[in-house]
């Protein structure tokens, strides 16, 4: 580059030769493939569940119980029902829990060394393995009554989806401008009033959303509810007696010998993830509304 | 607690301090403020950035309170009552003493549940709708909005917010009114609209404004307290009061060096 004519002539053309020039699009080059190459398995892993699944996909599947072993037919009506079963008793445990932690943290105690202590924690759960979780939830909800339950899988899932509400909903609650609390307060409110009916309204839309994530994520989770709601033929009674979830189904029935078994389980994981696409597509509705 | 902060609103002097000093932490923020502020007039603070004026206009409703490092000592009477003493409950102080902030705030909720908001809070039991329509009169800005009290406070412009957030102050009824450079983020004609407004409510309330416009201070107050600071040896600069008297005094005959050149706009 710094050659010695450099300076009496300066030649402005652009040369697609030149090493600056070529340097510049092979890289160009590489980086595209990369991006495409990172694609791939997003790619691949929903054509392949979408062909699989679609082809052996009947609306029975939804309201029928799985088929006997060997048997042909059925769906999963009752692992489906399950599903929600267990996530809604996680949401029912962890988002009141969760939001307010949340309120706490970003609105009592902020900048204080107990909500710092309280957000590491809060951190260092949500990087606890699954199965550890499931393992916790085993010993302390499954060894205490005595059964496989919904209850047991519902309280697993809530504690895994408690760190992702709680720093949602404090990152949302923070993210409030001070301006809204401080007209609350110039008004006479007090710290509560301004809190619940001035900082958390203006943060609703943003705390769904993390919710919602989570309940997705909860909802496609199969370690912690291998062996805390269990699974069942049958459809769900009680909420205190093992549960079939739609995770363990496709778990159970992707590795049957079963061609009929088999199916059913690409049919599973194609609802699982259209079930979380729909509440990703949700969420991002419900913000954009605003 | 409300009714006898209220029945304690008779005496011509709203605020009177005695040798106030705040401080953030073990930093004297303003010293020595000892002043008399009368009843339904508009007073007006202006000096140099950094002096301490809003430090000190948001004592009077304490709102520093919430500042965790913020204290002080000296004393603050409003209407004889000593505003720190223990008993007194900073959030009722706020019912009786209205805020107005420099940047518009009004909440992201309709017109008429922004001016609705303080009378909720306060149990309000009257006619809601006529409350925020007299509101909304006093504050000027009814015949702008009157036909879309349901659309958005955060949808009007600059000005029209500035007096939603007026209407919402009034709508309590509050003895005092405290302005934080109400009108340093808007435009010339919204400044005036909201200046010829002050001087409507000086009618029914006592008005303190902050302000960074000497010309607005000359107009539209009554009285002005001239605030300068001043560095220590290890750099803290402190505000103080120079002179506070009369609008025309301070802008016309001050006794001060320091008022003159600032009025005459020699610095700050």
């Amino acid at each position: 580059m710094a050659s010695p004519e450099f300076a009496t002539a300066l030649n402005m053309k652009r040369s697609s030769m030149s090493p600056r020039t070529l340097f510049s699009s092979v890289m160009t080059v590489i980086t595209f493939v990369c991006a495409a190459l990172a694609l791939i398995p997003l790619v691949a892993v929903l054509s392949y569940v979408l062909i699989n699944g679609a082809s052996s996909f009947r609306l029975s599947v939804f309201t029928q119980l799985p088929p006997a072993p060997g048997l042909t037919g059925g769906g999963f009506g009752n692992a489906l029902v399950g599903t929600f079963l267990t996530v809604g008793i996680a949401s029912l445990l962890s988002i009141p829990f969760g939001v307010l932690a949340a309120i706490f943290l970003a609105e009592f105690y902020r900048d204080t060394k107990l909500a710092e202590t309280i957000n590491f924690l809060t951190n260092v759960l949500s990087g606890v393995p699954s199965i550890v979780i499931g393992a916790f939830a085993y010993a302390f909800v499954v060894l205490a009554t005595g059964t496989f339950s919904a209850v047991a899988g519902g309280f697993a899932l809530a504690v895994l989806m408690l760190p992702t509400i709680v720093r949602t909903a404090t990152e949302s609650l923070e993210s409030v401008p001070r301006d809204f609390r401080q007209a609350a307060i110039g008004l006479g409110a007090t710290r509560f009033q301004t809190t619940v009916q001035i900082v958390l309204p203006a943060a609703i839309p943003a705390i769904i959303t993390g919710v919602m994530l989570a309940l997705a994520r909860a909802a496609g989770e199969t370690a912690p509810i291998l062996f805390t709601a269990s699974t069942s033929r049958y459809w769900v009674r009680s909420v205190w007696e093992p549960t079939a979830t739609m995770a363990r189904l496709v778990f159970d029935f992707a590795t049957a010998p079963y061609k009929s078994q088999q199916e059913l389980a690409w049919v599973g994981s194609l609802v699982l993830v259209a079930l979380v696409l729909v509440t990703s597509i949700l969420s991002r509705w419900i913000v954009r509304k605003r | 607690m409300a009714s006898e902060l209220q029945s304690a609103r008779k005496t011509e002097t709203v605020f009177r301090t005695e040798n106030l000093n705040i401080y953030y932490g073990d930093f004297l923020a303003v010293r020595d403020i000892s002043i008399e502020i009368p009843k339904n007039k508009i007073t007006a603070f202006i000096g140099p950035s950094g002096c301490g004026k809003s430090t000190v206009l948001r004592c009077f409703n304490r709102l520093n309170d919430l500042i965790k490092s913020f204290h002080l000592d000296g004393k603050l009477f409003y209407h004889d009552q000593d505003l720190y003493a223990p008993e007194i409950d900073p959030v009722e102080v706020r019912r009786q003493i209205g805020m107005v902030f420099q940047k518009p705030n009004p909440f992201p909720k309709s017109i008429y549940d922004n001016v609705a908001f303080g009378p909720r809070l306060l149990g309000y039991k009257g006619d809601m709708d006529e409350l925020v329509e007299r509101s909304l009169k006093q504050a000027a800005l009814w015949d702008d909005i009157k036909d879309k009290l349901k659309a958005m406070g955060t949808d009007l412009s600059g000005g029209q917010q500035q007096r939603l957030c007026i209407a919402r102050a009034i709508a309590v009824q509050p003895d005092v009114i405290l302005m934080d450079e109400p009108c340093s983020a808007l435009d010339p004609i919204s400044t005036l609209k909201v200046e010829d407004l002050l001087q409507e409510l000086k009618e029914k309330y006592t008005i303190l404004i902050v302000t960074h416009n000497m010309q607005q201070a000359s107009r539209a107050s009554d009285r002005t307290a001239f605030f300068n600071v001043e560095a220590n040896a290890k750099g803290q600069r402190t505000g103080y009061i120079v002179e506070y008297d009369r609008t025309e005094v301070i802008f016309q005959s001050p006794k001060e060096q320091a008022t003159q050149a600032y009025v005459s706009g020699r610095f700050g």
